[in-house]
This record gives structure tokens, sequence and C-alpha cells, in this order.
């Protein structure tokens, strides 16, 4: 209910903002449009909501500031509807018929890859929040969120280093983000010497609610005398039914703990924590950490919510970070131009929540610290390892056969996105 | 470490035997206010080798997360929210200035070994059995010597098992002689639990006797939890029986007995578990005693409210589509997108918390196996459900009814018999029953917008499978999708598990059009 007040009086904001720069109607038609694409509705809807919420608050608040260029900033809300075919038709809408500037959107890899040759052909921007697979780089798309060396790589180091764990099972959704991320950890992890005999993998589908026999099966895993754990890509609405099951058949964190990449605080947010403490999360940002910078934004997003129990994620994060590197690159360009833009965005640097900068690489990802955190009784992290400096997302995954050559660089004389560096030409092995 | 652990524990032994000695928790508390772990997890061991007589009730606070500490002060918070002195135990104002340790999972194991060890004498039988286990686990091979004078002194015999098992547990982590160690694996192989297994598997002694010795007995324990395991799938395949059953109940009315494909019924089932929330929020801000109590008020009102939207479903919809199956289901289609988006935006896109009663947390071994209540709870209410609506349909003048409306509607109308009375009752009926469903799917599934699209078409298989308007038909038909899912599973995965039962139950209804039980005579052709 909340949210329709909220549409409304956001509605109402921008109404009385146009009525009072309606002295010189002219210039108040000119504003920049940012497009936000993100599903309201359907099964998605549940992680997405929220990012919309996000780019709404970081626009008005831009605007407060006077906006971009002299300019007001207008968001357009589409609604994708958790509909993979249906992202790619309102992508089209929101560059050929809304005229967009630059777009914030997509959640799961299915959506991107389904926009993707869209913002190619038509030439515009869009900055994706969420952690993914890597394995991509596209001139038109600016990735936010981590790299697989940016979230999975140091979660297992971390496991390895300071749990001593020797066993892991890897069990995750089947769909693209899990399977390609096994198979970069199952690379990775034979290279440091794991038997195969002491990996499993396990995927289930979505949604899946009965997990007693997996369960039991990852007990039986770590009764092998070894130290075990769990690398979690499991999808949102699985988890719940899934820390439930390992609570109740008594696996506790401290023996088997489960690694995850796909939970964070808005997902903690929906369910008892109790049965979870001790559990871990990889990200690059927790609501928890502790500086100026966060404490403001944490207070901003409860104030714009009007919740004071609202809780912030990474996927938020990725898009304040995003969005203040296009506000900058525009600013340098002198322009919301998409060739100019993408042009001048690499290399610009803007403070990262968790205190430090993040900086757009040429391969347009960007650099994260990595945190690794253990969820407490009250759906937050308490960060219990850190790298000690930034990490560059690594799009080309370099455990894999077939990606390891590849790089990608999106500036002027090589302009490629799979560069491979072997046979010198652009195109390599990767596509 | 392990030299600095026996050391202190050395010392604590000293310590208990003389009174005299200085007592002091002091040196530990600017260690566990330390912001490192290692600093915490050796205040820890200090705390423990103080022996100071309020050393376990501040370990226990640190370990529920009610200790605040400072440089010389520490203050443990009792659950009434009161603050008392750690130290002297008497009451303290607050925990101003205090801050409460930093605790991972390295730091949990620390607590754990340092109760077991604290524990171990405690007149409490139950306690040193707890403590014996936490040995077991943490093989803190510092603390041998205490399981050693516990175990001389034990006279209660299960304690003394436990004690027996976490000396072998120590006895085959640390140097002994061949002959204590096959003593060991004896005792370990004797327990035959999947923690034995892990210790036995771990041994690689120098001794090949002893090597030997544990690998045969953890090929023995195998070929035991093999057996276990046969019998564990058999259980969980019930169990997932149980929840299709109690999922696809309601449709067996809806769809079995009146034929109405109703594609919103597992929105019936959503809303019941979104009253369970509502029920749940409302307990807790106003009574939170009666939080055990939350399912059984739930649920007569779940049935009220899921089996209120079906009767206006059915009054408002249905009714005008008797007879036309592409229409309803198109119909009841746009209206679980409809419904849920109205709880979308009422409840928001999040999860909802639906917190499980202690009744229904945690497991019990039988055997070789773990039983989780909640599951067990399940499927005891599923059977509940089924024979309640077995009752309510063959022994009361409304079943009587319904079964004449659905059987002949023109004679039954002739009778006397208010035929779309009864039609709205039995739609009603189904979605209630989908309602209660879904309390009890609330503890064991995600509570959002989207719970009941995961169950509807399972639901529908079930239906189809067992036979359409035969509810032992959809007993059996539940009970054996999900034995022949959990039989796969282990060895296909979930997913390929799954998809073999889908081509199964397809190729099966090639053969079978109608079902396991189908219906017999002159109302199947009605």
């Amino acid at each position: 209910m909340t949210k329709i007040w909220k549409n409304i009086a956001f509605g109402a904001a921008m109404s009385a903002a146009v009525a009072i720069a309606g002295a010189a109607p002219v210039l108040a038609q000119e504003t920049i449009k940012v497009g936000v694409l993100h599903s309201l509705s359907g099964t998605m809807a549940i992680s997405e909501t929220t990012l919309k919420d996000v780019m709404l608050m970081l626009i008005e608040e831009q605007n407060k500031k006077g906006g971009l260029l002299g300019k007001k900033l207008e968001a357009v809300v589409v609604d994708p509807a958790s509909n993979w075919p249906l992202f790619a038709e309102k992508a089209r809408e929101l560059i050929s018929v809304q005229k967009v500037a630059a777009t914030f959107g997509c959640w799961t890899s299915v959506s991107r890859k389904s926009v993707l040759p869209v913002f190619e052909e038509l030439n515009s921007i869009l900055f994706y929040p969420v952690q993914y697979e890597g394995e991509e780089s596209s001139k038109n798309i600016f990735y936010t969120g981590a790299a697989p060396n940016q979230q999975a790589i140091p979660a297992v180091d971390y496991l390895m280093k300071d749990e001593k764990v020797q066993r892991w099972v890897l069990a995750g959704t089947d769909y693209v983000y899990p399977r390609t991320t096994n198979k970069i950890l199952e690379a990775y992890l034979q290279q440091k010497g794991v038997k195969a005999e002491d990996i499993m993998i396990n995927y289930t589908p979505f949604g899946h609610s009965d997990w007693q026999t997996i369960v039991a099966n990852i007990k039986k895993f770590g009764s092998a005398g070894k130290k075990t754990a769990v690398v979690s890509t499991i999808n949102g609405d699985a988890n719940v039914p899934f820390y439930k099951e390992l609570a109740n058949q008594g696996v506790k964190a401290k023996d088997i703990p489960v690694v995850a990449f796909s939970v964070g605080e808005e997902e903690l947010a929906g369910i008892d924590t109790a049965p979870l403490v001790g559990h871990l999360a990889a990200w690059n940002y927790f609501q928890s950490v502790k500086n100026a910078d966060n404490d403001a934004f944490i207070a901003k997003w409860k104030a714009f919510t009007k919740n004071p129990k609202r809780v912030t994620n990474d996927p938020m994060e990725a898009h304040v970070i995003g969005f203040n590197m296009w506000v900058k690159a525009v600013e340098k360009a002198g322009t919301t131009d998409p060739k100019a833009v993408i042009d001048s965005i690499i290399g610009i640097s803007v403070p990262n929540l968790s205190g430090g900068y993040s900086t757009m690489m040429p391969n347009h990802h960007i650099t994260k610290p990595v945190l690794i955190g253990e969820v407490k009784a009250d759906g937050q992290f308490e960060t219990v390892w850190q790298t000690s400096g930034l990490v560059v997302g690594d799009e080309w995954s370099d455990y894999l056969e077939g990606s390891k050559d590849l790089i990608a660089d999106w500036r002027a004389p090589m302009t490629c996105g799979n560069f491979n560096v072997k046979s010198g030409k652009c195109g390599g092995a990767g596509k | 470490m392990g030299l600095w652990r026996a050391l202190l524990l050395a010392l604590c032994l000293l310590g208990i035997g003389s009174v005299a000695r200085a007592q002091s928790i002091e040196p530990a508390l600017p260690l566990l206010a330390s912001s490192s772990y290692s600093d915490i997890e050796k205040g820890i061991e200090t705390l423990a080798a103080s022996g100071h007589a309020h050393a376990l009730t501040i370990l226990q606070a640190l370990a529920d997360s009610k200790l605040f500490v400072g440089a010389d002060k520490a203050v443990i918070q009792s659950a009434d929210g009161k603050f008392t002195d750690a130290k002297s135990g008497q009451a303290a104002v607050n925990a101003q200035g205090l801050t409460a340790p930093r605790v991972n999972n390295r730091i949990r194991r620390a607590i754990d070994a340092a109760m077991g060890t604290l524990t171990i004498k405690s007149p409490d039988p139950a306690k040193r059995l707890e403590a014996a286990a936490s040995v077991f686990k943490t093989r803190d091979l510092a603390a041998r010597p205490l399981i050693e004078t516990a175990l001389a002194k034990e006279t209660d015999s299960r304690v003394r098992r436990a004690f027996e098992q976490a000396r072998a547990a120590l006895i085959l982590a640390d140097k002994a002689s061949d002959a204590d160690k096959l003593a060991a694996i004896a005792i370990l192989a004797d327990r035959g639990d999947q923690d034995a297994r892990a210790i036995l598997a771990a041994v690689n002694d120098a001794s090949p006797a002893v090597t030997a010795a544990a690998k045969s007995a953890v090929e023995r324990i195998d070929s035991t939890l093999a057996i276990w395991n046969a019998v564990q799938s058999v259980y969980y395949g019930i169990s997932l029986g149980s929840v299709l059953l109690l999922a696809a109940i309601g449709l067996a009315i809806t769809f079995g007995v009146m034929g109405v494909i109703n594609m919103a019924h597992g929105e019936m089932v959503m809303l019941g578990a979104y009253t369970t929330f509502a029920v749940q929020e409302i307990i807790r801000t106003s009574m939170p005693s009666l939080f055990d109590w939350s399912l059984a008020i739930a649920l007569p009102l779940a049935f009220l409210v899921s089996g209120g939207v079906g009767m206006a479903i059915e009054r408002g919809i249905i009714r005008f589509l008797y007879g036309r199956p592409l229409e309803t289901l198109l119909a009841t289609f746009g209206l679980s997108l409809i419904l849920q988006q109205a709880v979308r935006t009422i409840f928001g896109a999040n999860n909802r918390e639906v917190g499980n009663p202690s009744w229904m947390s945690g497991a019990f071994e039988l055997g070789g196996l773990t039983l989780t209540y909640n599951r067990m709870w399940i499927i005891v209410f599923s059977i509940v459900v089924l024979a309640a609506l077995m009752v309510l349909l063959r022994r009361t003048a409304f079943g009587l009814q319904m079964r004449a409306v659905t059987q002949n509607r023109r004679m039954a109308a002739s009778m006397g018999i208010r035929t779309s009375w009864v039609d709205c009752l039995t739609f009603g009926l189904g979605s209630g029953i989908a309602g209660i469903a879904g309390v009890a799917l609330s503890q064991i599934d995600n509570v959002s917008p989207n719970l009941g699209q995961g169950y509807i078409i399972d639901s529908f298989m079930v239906v189809v499978f067992g036979g359409v308007g035969n509810l032992w038909g959809t007993l059996v038909g539940a009970l054996s999708l999900g034995i022949a899912n959990k039989l796969l599973e282990p060895m296909a995965g979930a997913v390929l598990g799954k998809i073999i039962v889908l081509v199964l139950i397809v190729l099966f209804i090639q053969r079978k059009p109608r079902g396991l039980f189908p219906l017999k005579g002159r109302a199947a052709e009605a």
C-alpha cells in the first residue's frame, strides 16, 4: 500500500517540479530520461522492485542537487514482468520511443542476455547491478556487480585458508549462473589440488522446496573425516527451505558452513534467521559496513522508503556506484550521447559504500573489495574477512579453457570484448 | 596452540584442586573485548582455565550473545532484559560502554570446546552427556585427562558410554599404543553413525593393523548405513507425498468432484499461508506467549479466508462457465495472476517471515534416521485432513447432497436439493482445504506471492494420476509420486528425477487415461 502512495507522491512531486518551472515550459520539457528496467511483477519482483526504488531515490537526489548538465533527470519506469522476451521489447521501447540516455536494469543473466542485442543494435547503455557468471563483455553494458573472481574465488580461498575446508559441495539452482560459476570453481579447486572425489556438485530446479534428500547427502558427504563446506549458488526462493532443512537436520555452521552468493540482507529479511546464524555469504558490500558514506546512504534509504526496517544490499550499492559513474561520465563528456559516455566513463572513480573507491575498467567491469560475512541473528552480516585491496572484475575467467586467453578492452585502439591474446585477434575462442 | 591450551587446562585442574588459588576472570576480559578473533579465542581459553565459579555462566552468555565486556568489567543480560555483573553475580545497572564480543564459527567452536571441558564434572548427567558429545565433536586433545578421571568415577551407564566414545575419538586423534587405538576403533564401530564414520575414515596410522581395522570398521558402518539410507529414501518419499497430498486434496474436490479446472487453486494455498503470516504477526505484537498455538489459530481462519474467496469466485465467475472447461481454465488463470499481484501490492513482493513453533523445529534420531519434526507433523496432518474429508463426504448430509449433485444434477434438483448452493459450498470446501494446506506449507516453504505456482502443476498431476473424482486415488497418487521422486533423486539428481517422473506419468496416462482408480458405473459417464 505504501508503495502506491509513494508512487503517487513521486508523481505529484514530479508534476510539482514541472509546475514550478512552468514559467519557461520549453525549458522544463528538456529533461534527461533515465530508463529503469526492473521486474515489478512476477517471480523476480521480489528482488527487482527494490532496485527500481533505489533508482528513483538516486534520481530524485540528483535533481535536488540541480540535475545534470543543467537539466532535470526523469525516470522512465517500465515493468518487464519477469518475462525474458518482454525485457527485450521493453528495452527497445525505452531506447527508441522514450529516447532514454541510459538504462539501469535486469537481474537474472537470462534477462541480460535477452536485452544485450537490443542495446548493441541501438547503441545505448545498460548498467547491470547484479553479481553474475562472467564470460561476457559488451561495448554497451557496464557490469557493476561482481564477476566470479570478485565473489566466488575469494570465498573459496577464505574457506580453504581460515576454515581449512578440504571437501566441497557445490550446490546450485539449475541455470546459467550456477552452472558457469561451479564450472569455474571446480577448475579452480582442482588446480589447487582438491581431488575430484572431494567435490560434490548438485543442481536443483528453481523454487525447489523438498531438501531432505540433498541435506542428508551433504551430511553423508561431510562424514568422510575431512572438513566440509557447501558453496551455494542456490537462487533466492529455494534458499529458505534449504536452510530450514539444514537447521532441522542439525547441520550447524560450525560443522558444515554454507557460503552463499545469492543470499543478502534483503533475502534474510523475509525469513527466521535463527537457524542461519554462522552461515556465510560473500559480497562486495554489507549493510553492516561502518563508514560515513554508508551510514548516510542507509539513513536516506530508510527516509525515502518511510520504513525504518528497510535493509540495503549489494545490488543496491552496485546501482549507486553505476549511477554516480554515469553522472560523472556525462559531466566529463558534456553530453549524454552514449557514444561519448562509453568512452568517457572508463577510468572514472567514485566512492563505493564499503569504504573505498571503485573504478570503471576498460573491460566495463569495476574494481571492488570482497567481503565475507557471517549471518547474525538480526539478519545482518558480521564481516569476518575482507580483501586487503580492491579486486578488478575479470570478465573472462582465467580458469576455464577457451576463456583464459581472452581479454576485453573497450578503449580506442583495441575496442574488443573478446580479444585473444594468443592469436592476437579480436573475436577469439570465447564466442 | 595445543600446548598452550594443555598448559592452561593443567592449570585449571590444579585450580579446581585448590580453592585458595586466585580465580580471576580479569585476564580474560580485555582479550574477549578485543577485535581480533585469535585474542577472543585466547580469552575463552583463559576464562575456561580460570576456574572461576561463574566461568560457565559467562561462556553460556557468550554463546547466547548475552554477554557484554569491557577492559575490566563483564555484564550478562538475562532473558527479561536485566543486567547482572558477571564476576559477582550482583545486579548491574546497564551495559553502557561495554561491547558484545565478536563471534564467528571459530569462536563458537572454541566456546563449545571450553564448555565441554567445564561441564564434564557437572552433577547433572544430562549436562555430562552434552559435555561428552561436545568433546567427541571438537576432539580437544587437552580434555583427555579430564575425560579419563571422569570416566573412572562415572556411574550412569549412558554417560559412561558417551565418555568412552569421546575418549576413543581423542585416542584416535592422539598418540597412543596400537592396542588402545584398536580398542577405540571397536568402540566407534559400535557407535556406527556418520560421526563415528567420519572419525574412522580420517584414521591414517603408521601401524598398518590400526589403519586396516579402521578401514574395515568404516566398511561395516557403510553397509548398515546403506540399509538405513534406503529406509530414509522411502520415508522422505512419504513426506514429499504428504505435501503433495495436502496441496492436491482441495483440488481433488474442485477438479476431481466438480470438474472445474481451477488454475487459481495454488493461490488459495497461498492465501492460507498469508493468513498464517497475519496471525503470527498479530500474536508477535500483542501476545507472544501464544506463539506455539499460532498454527492452531491460523487453521480455522485460513479455512474461512480461502473458503470465502473460493465461494466468491464460484458465485462471481465460475458458475457462469460450467460446462465450458476452456473458458474456465483461462478465467481462473487470469484470476490467479490477479490474486498474486493483489497480495504483492498489499504485503509487498518480499518473502514474509513465518516462524516454526517450537514443537515443529528440530529433529529426532530413530536408528540411523534423522526425522525432522516439521515433516513428521505434516505427514500426520495430511492424513487427518484426508480422513476428515472422507467422513464429511460419506457420513454427513452435505456430503450426500454433494455426491448427489455431482452424479446426477437434474435428479438431485428434483429431489429438492439447491444444486447451485451445493456447487458454491463444494467449491468453498475445496478452496478452504487448500487454505489449510497453506498453513502447513508455510512451515516448509517461502511465504511469497509465488507460493501457489510451485504446487499447481504437481497438484493436477496427482489428481489426474490418482484418478479424477476419487480421494483414495489422490492419496495413492500423491504417495507414489513422492516415493518415486525420492528414490530417483539420489541416482538421477533432483532435476532429472522430476523429468523422469513426468515422463512416466505421461506414459501411464497414455495407457490408463482415467488414472489409477477410475470411477466406474454411470457416474463416470456423467
